[in-house]
């Protein structure tokens, strides 16, 4: 499975489009910032219902509002990160995809995926009980400081990325990373 | 004004040079600084947003306003303690960066502009007596928190 994966990133990051972007600094770098400008969105608007989620902001405003009106802007920032997200892969996939802390953002990001899933299937239901509390309940709480340490997680292993430190191309390196990495050195 | 001597004052600190000497520094600053900058992103969309009328629109701008200054401050602060070091560590290279002055220009006129008019605009809510209207205030200020951010990440690239 490994290797089939890397074979297919292989031949992605042969194609011409990919190659075209990973040489062009221009067109990189801009959709790199605009990455970084739908993170301000996206994250944005994240950190703020978590807050609300944990009672340190808005506590007068009803959960299910700051839901409501927060949530069409949060899943446009997000729709924006994983476009601009997938094309910066696209530009560099072998790397990307060998990359420890890549490997660590996306397992971050299935958990707080999870998260959110777990918050809207268990937990905002019953949420007319506890709508105008400044404190929401506990397991409320435990699903805001929950995403808002995985997405903070998210951002630092999603910066990291650029760094180079445990590449498949760096060797020698620890057989854990390597194996982390799915690191078969060549020498 | 030459502003070479400062510079390289502020490259010579201590602080600078070892953040320059450490492969992990730099990076972990970096995030933290990162992370400031989406932190100070949701204080002032949630205000920017209610004053273009959208957003949590049922709510008074000065009640969200009121709610958004902590993290607004907070964040700030965040950004400024992890952004003088980064500073420190290439302010050479900054000084010779377009980006890096754009980025200082937006955040000066921003944070003026946020602390007087844009309080100001919330707090007086929709009253005949406010500075600006509302959805100029909060264009302004998006604009100019645009270019703090374009400026930041273009510096990283220059």
């Amino acid at each position: 499975m490994g290797t089939t994966l890397l074979g297919f990133f292989e031949q992605l990051g042969d194609s011409p489009w990919s190659v075209a972007l990973h040489e062009s600094e221009i067109a990189y770098s801009l959709i790199e910032s605009f990455h970084v400008w739908s993170l301000c969105l996206f994250f944005g608007m994240t950190v703020m219902f978590d807050l609300r989620l944990l009672g340190w902001t808005m506590r007068k405003v009803p959960v299910s509002e700051v839901i409501r009106r927060l949530q069409p802007w949060t899943i446009a920032g997000f729709v924006l990160m994983v476009i601009s997200g997938t094309i910066l892969f696209y530009a560099i996939p072998v790397r990307s995809y060998q990359n420890l802390f890549f490997r660590t953002k996306m397992l971050l990001l299935l958990l707080a995926g999870v998260n959110i899933l777990i918050f809207h299937s268990r937990i905002f239901p019953s949420v007319a009980k506890w709508d105008a509390d400044a404190i929401p309940p506990r397991a409320a709480r435990v699903a805001g400081a929950l995403s808002l340490v995985l997405w903070v997680g998210i951002i630092f292993s999603g910066r990291m990325i650029a760094y180079n430190w445990f590449d498949c191309d760096r060797q020698p390196q620890p057989e854990i990373i390597n194996f982390l990495t799915s690191c078969v050195p060549t020498d | 004004m030459d502003l070479l001597p400062f510079f390289q004052w502020c490259y010579a600190t201590p602080i600078g040079e070892g953040i320059r000497n450490s492969t992990w520094l730099f990076p972990v600053i970096e995030s933290f600084h990162l992370l400031g900058l989406g932190l100070t992103a949701g204080a002032v969309l949630i205000v920017d947003l209610r004053l273009l009328g959208v957003g949590l629109s049922k709510q008074s701008p000065a009640q969200l306003w009121a709610g958004a200054r902590p993290w607004l401050l907070g964040s700030v602060t965040l950004m400024f303690a992890s952004g003088i070091p980064l500073f420190l560590s290439e302010s050479i290279k900054c000084l010779y960066s377009f980006a890096f002055w754009v980025k200082m220009t937006s955040l000066f006129l921003v944070l003026l502009f946020t602390f007087t008019v844009v309080s100001r605009v919330a707090q007086t809510g929709l009253t005949a007596d406010r500075p600006l209207p509302p959805r100029v205030t909060a264009l302004t200020s998006l604009i100019l928190w645009f270019g703090v951010a374009w400026g930041g990440r273009w510096i990283g690239f220059s």
